[in-house]
């Protein structure tokens, strides 16, 4: 289960209430919990492949639900691609937590269709998170930074 | 067979296209603005992006945008549905170059099909009849123009040969208006489609539209699905669909559809396309041929037994087609009903959330829509949201069941065309059957006289 998807199924639990939440993927299996929740509600999600669950000695992994996003000005891709955090494999990310950031700095690369494409900063002030992995797709409207 | 197509439209059609890859074991991404992040499709998708803002420019029609996505979920095949970047060669073309299939014909043959004047030109040396005209595009000199017109005969219609679909076209009935009529059919044309070549046609005053149905695949085995009757019609979008056409001779059926299909040979087609003809005095006139599935595949579908979509995907794959010709057989009667949301009589568009939502069902009927109980439909496309498309034995009992049908259905919240349906399903001249492209025009015209 790709990184992508379980970050959706946290957004789900986020934004629906559920306190719950387990999923059967083939062999895979994901438990998410809210923390704090009084009772258990499981959520059915049709699995894409339609398997059994019985022989399920993946891996189980639990995870806390995320909290909420830090106040700050969240910066959004402007496209579909590919999220770089380097200009370069090896070379240094562009930012990092705590730096400081004009308004046209270059935070990141999203990579479509084969070209790069620099994302600048159209706020000033300090990178307080980065919502991304690096290597990670994005979609259009995507929160990427957040930046105070 | 492909594991993963992505889906590069929106609305019914995304459903529909959704529900064929389900069925065939093929997972599915969904792309979608931001205001179709709601869609029921979407939410059933294996995978969703979001690929831009409401405007299609930005979003349905952005190349990049869709390709991007592609890149970024793996898959292996794009499904443009109708309408949007369908029939763009260049959308297609650039999907191929990027490392994915296109589900439709090969980008040289959308190209040579978009040009309506070289269209005909290639219908015409395949043996497919074609509407008298200019046999080409207008020269500038006026002088000539009004020869070729005077040949031709009054009343003509000059139309633009970047157009299409009904749009780009001017009636002309004397003389006296033809300079002023191409000098502003060549300008909308520069402006539309960025091409100002405009070609002549005579206009035909009472014909029905009826058109044929192909399906080709890569390997030179082209089969013709019988025709639909789609005269029912309004600023040259179709309402209510209907197949086999009533009264057509089966000789006359077997001689046009296989004129169609030998054409589709000639020019290397490949998929579903459709012929579109007029017909009048029990002669076919071609007038353009629409490279792509249509919306009112479903009516094909249901006299057929075939399933249009599966089979654009199995071509795709580059398997042999599995149907001959003789295997296909026209068996009943079906009438497809589009579901617009609008005002039934002054069609204007009207969005907003649908806060009741009832789906009809019974023998016979089939429902093709992506809405829902509280679905809001976005302002920022076409008003089409849904299909009813009632089958029968005859056309009578289709007839009968599309009465029932649409008696059931409720759709609060918005205005749909239902109304203006159950009107033409009780109008005589429709129960009558054979009406011609201009009967809804003039029914809707005394219609607003008397209202």
């Amino acid at each position: 289960m790709d990184l992508r998807k379980l970050k959706k199924l946290i957004d789900l639990v986020q934004e629906s209430g559920i306190a719950e939440l387990e999923i059967t993927e083939g062999e895979e299996k994901v438990r998410i919990c809210r923390s704090g929740a009084e009772t258990p509600i499981y959520a059915a999600v049709p699995p894409s492949v339609a398997s059994a669950t019985t022989a399920a000695k993946a891996p189980i992994v639990t995870t806390e639900a995320v909290e909420e996003l830090p106040t700050g000005h969240v910066v959004k891709a402007p496209m579909v691609g590919t999220f770089y955090r380097t200009s370069a494999p090896g070379s240094d990310p562009f930012v990092e937590v705590g730096q400081t950031v004009k308004v046209g700095d270059t935070l990141c690369i999203i990579e479509a269709m084969k070209l790069l494409n620099e994302i600048e900063s159209d706020q000033e002030g300090t990178i307080k998170e980065i919502l991304i992995e690096n290597g990670q797709p994005v979609e259009y409207g995507e929160s990427l930074f957040v930046i105070e | 067979m492909f594991e993963k197509i992505l889906i590069a439209n929106r609305g019914e059609i995304a459903l529909r296209i959704q529900r064929a890859c389900r069925e065939m074991g093929i997972k599915t991404v969904a792309v979608h603005s931001e205001a179709d992040t709601e869609a029921k499709y979407v939410k059933l998708a294996d995978e969703s992006v979001c690929i831009g803002p409401a405007p299609s420019e930005k979003s349905y029609l952005n190349i990049p945008a869709i390709i991007s996505a592609a890149e970024v979920t793996d898959s292996e095949a794009i499904h443009p549905g109708y309408g949007f970047l369908a029939e763009n060669a260049d959308f297609a073309e650039r999907v191929e170059k990027s490392g994915f299939v296109f589900i439709g014909p090969r980008p040289e043959t959308i190209r040579l099909m978009g040009d309506k004047v070289n269209a005909k030109n290639a219908m015409k040396k395949a043996g497919v009849p074609c509407v008298p005209g200019s046999d080409g595009a207008l020269p500038e000199s006026p002088e000539e123009v009004k020869e070729i017109i005077r040949a031709i005969g009054y009343p003509v219609i000059i139309k633009a040969s970047g157009g299409g679909g009904g749009r780009g076209m001017r009636v002309v009935h004397t003389e006296a208006a033809l300079s002023n009529a191409v000098i502003m059919t060549r300008n909308e044309a520069q402006a539309a489609f960025g091409n100002p070549m405009v070609y002549a046609e005579k206009f035909m005053e009472n014909p029905r539209h009826i058109e044929f149905q192909v399906l080709v695949d890569e390997h030179r085995n082209a089969i013709y699905l019988g025709e639909r009757d789609c005269s029912i019609q309004r600023r040259n979008q179709k309402i209510i669909e209907e197949a086999p056409a009533i009264g057509l001779p089966a000789r006359l059926r077997d001689k046009i559809g296989s004129r169609c299909v030998d054409a589709c040979r000639r020019i290397g087609y490949r998929g579903v396309g459709t012929f579109e003809f007029l017909f009048e005095k029990k002669e076919f006139y071609f007038i353009e041929m629409n490279t792509r599935l249509q919306v009112e595949h479903p009516i094909t579908e249901a006299v057929t037994g075939i399933d249009l979509v599966q089979q654009q995907i199995h071509v795709a794959a580059g398997e042999k087609l599995s149907i001959r010709q003789k295997d296909v057989v026209q068996k009943g009667h079906a009438i497809e009903c589009r579901i617009n949301a609008e005002d039934p009589y002054k069609l204007t568009p009207c969005a907003g959330r649908i806060t009741q939502y009832h789906v009809p069902g019974g023998p016979g009927i089939r429902v093709d829509s992506h809405i829902y109980h509280n679905y809001i439909v976005p302002p920022n496309y076409d008003s089409l949201i849904g299909k009813v498309i009632a089958y029968g034995d005859n056309r009578g009992q289709a007839i009968a069941r599309m009465r029932i049908a649409l008696s059931e259905m409720i759709v609060e919240g918005i205005m749909t065309n239902i109304p203006l349906h159950l009107d033409l399903l009780y109008d005589a001249a429709f129960l009558r059957g054979g009406a011609n492209i201009h009967y809804l025009e003039q029914m809707l015209a005394q219609h607003n006289k008397q209202g």
